[in-house]
C-alpha cells in the first residue's frame, strides 16, 4: 500500500508538513499525492470524526434495510444513486442477503427522519420495503472507541 | 550491589507530568484485544488455579510448534520447555541452575540492566564483552575471544539488543556458536525481540548445528505480542538443564499465572497479524527517529531490531547522565542514560520510538531544539 495512504488510513490528524516529516517527502510531495488520489477518486475527502453523544445538534441516527426493484438495463444502481443523493443519507451500500441496500441516514430529530424514509424513500418508484432501525447508543465510531470502553492504562515513564 | 541506574531516573521522571517518555522497556501498544479477551474468557470459565510447575501442557505445546516453527529449533513440550514468569525469571534461574560459586560468564554490553546483577546474584563473576557503535552493535566475535578468560562456563547473548537494536548476522553468529564449542560453554540465549527483526529474519543460535544442547533458549511474550504485564517467558532447553531450572522455578515461583498463560496460548497460535502490523510500524517510526537523530547532529545507527534507537550523544560534550536529565528538565522528555546499560553505553541515550506518531514527532523536535541551545 502507498505510504501515504497508509498515514491517512490510521488516522492520525496530521497536516501536510508533519505528513512530510513522518514520511521522508517534501511538502510539495504530499500536496502533489493528495491531489494525485483525489483525482483518481480514491480520497473522496475529509471530515472529523466526531462523538455522536456530544454531537451539538442531537442528531438522530438510523440504518435502514430498503429493498428494491432491479432494472433491466442498469441493475440497482440507478435506484441506489437516486437514493444516496439525499442530504439525509450518509453512506448507502448495496448489500448481499435478505434486502438490497444499507442505508444510513441521520436526521436533527426522529420526526425528521421518519418523515424521510415514509414520504421521501418509501415512495419512490422500485423501492419494494423499508425497515428502519434508530441507533441507540455508540460504542465506536469509525475505529474511535468511545470514552467508557477507552483504555487508560497507568504506566510507568520510565522502565529497562 | 549497586541499584539499577534506571531506577534512580524513573523516580524523577514519574512524579512529573506533561512528560514525553521515550524512557519505556516496553511496546507503546497495548495487548491485541483477541489476546486479552482470550484471558478474560479463561477467568469467565473459573482458570484460577495453580498449573503444572513447567506451565499448562497446552501452551508448551503451542510453544513447541511456535519454536520450531519460526525459530526452527524443536523441544519436546513434556521435557524441555518450562513456562517462566517472564524472561527476567528465566534468565534468573537459568543463571542459578548452571553456575557454581566463582564460574564465570561472559555478556555483551551494553545490555539489559540484570545480566550483570544476576549473575552475581547466582555467585557469579561476570565478563564482559563490549559492542561497538561502529558496528551497529552487533557482536564482533574476535571480541569474544579477546575478551575470554580461563573458568568462563557461560555465554549470555541477547540479539536483537536491548538498548542498542543490535543484531548479528548469520556468518557472525556462525563463528560465535564456533567460539562456544572450542570453550565448551553453555549459552543462555535472550532472544525476546527476536520477531522485532527488521532486515532478514532472525536466527537462534540453538537452531545452528551442534548449538542445540549447549543453549538455553529464552523467550516470551512480552516485546512481539505487547503482553508486557502478563508476565509470560519460557525457557527450553535439554531435559537435565530443564529439569535443573525447574527445581529453582518450582521452590521459588511455583509456576507462571494460569490467566497470563491462557492468553499466551492465543497469542502464539493467533498472534501473527498484530505482531506484523505492530512491526510495520515500529519500523516505520525507527526510520523516522533515526533521521531526526542524525539531522540534530546525534549520530545514530539504524537498528535491526527492537524498537529503541541508540543515538550517540557524545558530540554535545555532555555525559549521558547529565544529557538525559537535563533534557529531561529543560523539554520534559524521558529518555534513559546509556549507562544504565553499562559503562560501554555511555555516550549514548535510548530512546524508544513505539510512542504515537504526534509524540515522536513533538518529542525528536524537542531533543533538537535542545540540542540546538547547547
Amino acid at each position: 500500500m502507498e505510504k501515504i495512504l497508509q498515514l491517512l488510513i490510521e488516522g492520525e490528524p496530521f497536516n501536510t508538513s508533519q505528513m512530510a516529516e513522518v514520511l521522508n517527502y517534501s511538502v510539495e510531495e504530499v500536496e502533489a499525492r493528495l491531489a494525485e488520489l483525489k483525482e483518481k477518486n480514491i480520497l473522496l475527502g475529509w471530515r472529523p470524526v466526531f462523538n455522536p453523544a456530544k454531537e451539538i445538534d442531537d442528531w438522530v441516527r438510523a440504518v435502514i434495510e430498503v429493498k428494491i426493484k432491479p432494472e433491466r438495463e442498469g441493475g440497482f444502481d440507478r435506484l441506489s444513486e437516486r437514493i444516496s443523493r439525499f442530504d439525509e443519507v450518509e453512506s448507502c451500500y448495496l448489500m448481499s442477503g435478505a434486502y438490497d441496500l444499507l442505508v444510513f441516514v441521520k436526521g436533527h430529530h426522529l420526526k425528521a427522519v421518519a418523515g424521510f424514509v415514509s414520504e421521501r424513500l418509501a415512495t419512490i418508484d422500485g423501492v419494494l420495503s423499508t425497515a428502519t432501525h434508530f441507533m441507540l447508543r455508540a460504542y465506536k465510531e469509525q475505529g474511535f472507541l468511545l470514552p467508557g470502553a477507552r483504555e487508560d492504562p497507568e504506566k510507568p515513564k520510565i522502565s529497562p | 550491589m549497586p541499584r539499577s541506574g534506571i531506577r534512580e531516573f524513573f523516580e524523577l521522571v514519574q512524579g512529573t507530568d506533561d512528560v514525553i517518555s521515550l524512557g519505556v522497556g516496553e511496546p507503546g501498544f497495548a495487548t491485541p484485544w483477541h489476546i486479552r479477551e482470550a484471558a478474560i474468557y479463561a477467568l469467565e470459565r473459573g482458570k484460577t488455579s495453580y498449573t503444572s510447575n513447567l506451565g499448562l501442557l497446552k501452551l508448551r505445546r503451542v510453544i513447541a510448534r511456535y519454536l520450531a516453527r519460526e525459530f526452527r529449533v524443536e523441544y519436546h513440550p513434556e521435557r524441555q520447555i518450562l513456562v517462566t514468569v517472564g524472561v527476567s525469571e528465566a534468565l534468573d534461574i537459568a543463571l542459578r541452575a548452571i553456575i557454581n560459586p566463582g564460574d564465570k560468564v561472559m555478556y555483551h554490553e551494553p545490555c539489559y540492566v540484570s545480566y550483570h546483577p544476576s549473575i552475581s546474584m547466582a555467585h557469579g563473576v561476570g565478563v564482559k564483552v563490549p559492542t561497538r557503535e561502529e558496528d551497529n552493535f552487533a557482536l564482533d566475535p574476535r571480541q569474544l575471544w579477546n575478551y575470554w578468560e580461563p573458568g568462563v562456563k557461560a555465554l549470555v547473548l541477547n540479539f536483537p539488543t536491548n538498548p542498542t537494536g543490535g543484531t548479528v548476522s548469520i556468518a557472525q553468529l556462525r563463528e560465535v556458536a564456533r567460539f562456544a564449542q572450542e570453550k565448551d560453554l553453555l549459552v543462555i540465549s535472550d532472544e525476546i525481540y527476536g520477531e522485532l527483526t527488521f532486515a532478514g529474519k532472525h536466527t537462534s543460535i540453538a537452531s545452528l548445528p551442534g548449538m542445540r544442547d549447549r543453549t538455553i533458549l529464552l523467550h516470551g511474550c512480552s516485546k512481539a505480542f505487547a503482553m508486557t504485564g502478563f508476565r509470560i517467558g519460557f525457557a527450553c532447553a535439554r531435559s537435565e538443564l530443564t529439569e535443573a531450572m525447574m527445581k529453582v522455578h518450582q521452590y521459588s515461583m511455583l509456576c507462571a499465572p494460569i490467566l497470563s498463560q491462557e492468553a499466551a496460548i492465543e497469542a502464539l497460535q493467533n498472534g501473527a497479524e498484530a505482531v506484523a502490523r505492530m512491526k510495520d510500524q515500529y519500523r516505520r517510526r525507527r526510520d523516522l527517529i533515526v533521521r531526526k537523530m542524525n539531522q540534530s547532529g546525534l549520530n545514530c545507527h539504524l537498528p535491526n531490531g527492537t524498537f529503541y534507537a541508540f543515538p550517540s550523544i557524545r558530540s554535545t560534550g555532555l555525559d549521558s547522565k547529565s544529557f538525559a536529565l537535563k533534557l529531561f528538565e529543560a523539554k520534559r522528555v524521558a529518555t534513559v542514560p546509556g549507562n544504565a546499560f553499562g559503562e560501554s553505553g555511555e555516550g549514548f541515550i535510548r530512546c524508544n520510538y513505539s510512542t504515537g506518531y504526534g509524540d515522536l514527532l513533538k518529542a525528536c523536535q524537542l531533543i533538537d531544539a535542545f540540542v540546538q541551545e547547547l
